[in-house]
């Protein structure tokens, strides 16, 4: 069986897929797990950067596909958890530098050392979000509350869902201001379900320790003192093994953001189903 | 095919199965050349034969028994409705009185599934295309006849039709119905607030302002113009 290969996109670029899934991987190894993250977005790496490991790289996807090193050789271990791994992209060519079956075949590879294959899909639905999608067993696709970014998510998902393989696709909202959202200036979580009606994973709140973190290359999971948008993450990641946990409660009182771990509505009681 | 004779294996051996109208001395004929093509495969059978309401006389029963006793095959009984034929059997001492349905296995799945009867289709109707999902940002359907949507149609979504189209479901996207110019053409939906609507050659984008609670509406040209009113 081996492990399961989750790709994270999104089809806009901007809304922190590369966050998401350098947070992700890092919650996921947190909670025990055996976790390989790959970025397929040659020739715009920087999933390696925001997990601050871009100064540990000697080799990168295209040369294992291309041959010039063994898989093993190019897995960059991460410098705080352990069996956390990064596939790192290169950065000198471009994405028709590998196929979907060499992204089939690579994931194939790592399959039997971890449990959880997270694959960053560049933006867009071309070429490098094909080599993202063909080795996929689940699809997450992170959006923002604004209407563009709900327009391309519907669309990936609409390609998704044409693939004749039939693969589970689930949601993240990311960047989700409550107070925005209470003066109407802001899509709710709710609008955006109503639209995109697919699974809700999760929901992260706007966070600027998530911009201080990716700039620092140190994933917010991993932070002692959690901010909410670290909890947010930790939560999605213990849904993707299984666990049943609450949505976070966003609701902001007194200006300051509370953390509330209750039900956020019947209507997005979540995963695991 | 000649389906006058039809063999099929029952609880107790096999049912025979006589359908033909004509002389009994043909039909007895292609009963022993269906055995005999079979080479020894129905030496030691016990046979049943269905005679539906056809009247045999005991010597023509008599005689297929005899046939049938040559090739090493046993007539246990018989199938009829009529009463003549079932008098003959009783005289030759085959079990009369059964029906197929104590024949046959209850428990053996039916070899076909059953066929609904014929039925004559009064209204015309025309073609169409269902589709059953919603249709996502960039997903278009056309089709020389109607299209059917159980699902919604989101924003970015292109539904085309020479005919009619509806939505069993919220229409946010673009749809054009009677596309070749038919302006009698409609489109329904359950929400209809579409991105852009056309029919034939008119055109018409959704007003800005919602109406409080979506309701199932049908748009269609009249007065030289897209109107929409209630769908009833």
């Amino acid at each position: 069986m081996g492990a399961r290969v989750i790709t994270i996109t999104s089809g806009k670029g901007g809304v922190g897929k590369t966050t998401a899934t350098a947070n992700l991987s890092a919650a996921l190894a947190s909670l025990n797990q055996r976790v390989a993250c790959i970025d397929a977005d040659i020739g715009l790496r920087n999933l390696d950067v925001v997990m601050g490991l871009e100064n540990r790289i000697v080799y990168d996807l295209v040369d294992v596909v291309e041959g010039r090193c063994k898989l093993r050789q190019a897995m960059v271990k991460d410098k705080r958890v352990p069996d956390l791994y990064l596939l790192p992209a290169a950065q000198t060519r471009d994405k028709t530098a590998i196929s979907p079956q060499d992204m089939v075949v690579v994931t194939n590879q790592l399959r039997d050392d971890f449990d959880l294959i997270l694959i960053d899909s560049p933006a867009g639905i071309e070429w490098g979000f094909r080599n993202a999608l063909a080795p996929a067993d689940e699809v997450v696709v992170i959006t923002n509350p604004e209407v563009s970014a709900v327009r391309d998510a519907d669309r990936i998902i609409g390609l998704v869902e044409a693939e004749d393989r039939h693969v589970p696709v689930s949601l993240v909202i990311n960047r989700v201001k409550p107070e925005m959202v209470r003066r109407g200036d802001m899509l709710s979580v709710d609008d955006v379900m109503d639209i995109l009606a697919i699974r809700l994973l999760g929901v992260i709140p706007e966070d600027e320790m998530i911009l201080i973190s990716s700039n620092r290359g140190a994933p917010l999971v991993l932070d002692n003192e959690r901010s909410l948008a670290g909890e947010a993450f930790l939560n999605i990641a213990r849904r993707l093994t299984g666990e049943k946990v609450p949505l976070l409660r966003l609701e902001q009182k007194g200006g300051f953001l509370r953390r509330l771990s209750r039900m956020f509505g019947s209507s997005n009681a979540m995963p695991g189903e | 095919m000649d389906d006058s004779i039809t063999l099929k294996g029952i609880k107790d051996g096999l049912l025979v199965t006589i359908r033909s109208e004509g002389k009994w001395s043909d039909m007895a004929g292609r009963l022993a050349a269906i055995i005999d093509s079979q080479g020894e495969f129905f030496r030691g059978a016990r046979v049943t034969l269905a005679l539906g309401d056809r009247d045999v006389r005991r010597g023509e029963l008599a005689s297929v028994q005899a046939l049938l006793a040559q090739r090493g095959v046993t007539l246990t009984g018989i199938v009829s409705e009529s009463a003549s034929t079932g008098g003959s059997a009783r005289k030759l001492g085959l079990r009369t009185g059964l029906s197929i349905a104590d024949l046959i296995d209850p428990h053996e799945a039916p070899t076909q599934p059953l066929k609904p009867p014929p039925i004559d289709s009064e209204e015309r109707g025309t073609q169409g295309v269902l589709v059953r999902r919603t249709l996502r940002n960039g997903r278009t359907v056309h089709s020389a006849g109607h299209v059917v949507v159980l699902g919604d149609v989101n924003a970015g979504a292109v539904v085309t039709a020479v005919g009619d189209v509806i939505v069993w479901g919220r229409l946010r996207g673009t749809v054009h119905a009677g596309v070749e110019g038919d302006e009698s053409a409609v489109v329904c939906a359950l929400d209809l607030s579409p991105t852009q609507l056309r029919i034939a050659g008119y055109l018409t984008i959704s007003p800005d302002e919602r109406r409080g609670r979506p309701r199932p509406e049908k748009a269609l040209v009249r007065n030289g113009r897209i109107e929409a009113e209630t769908w009833e």
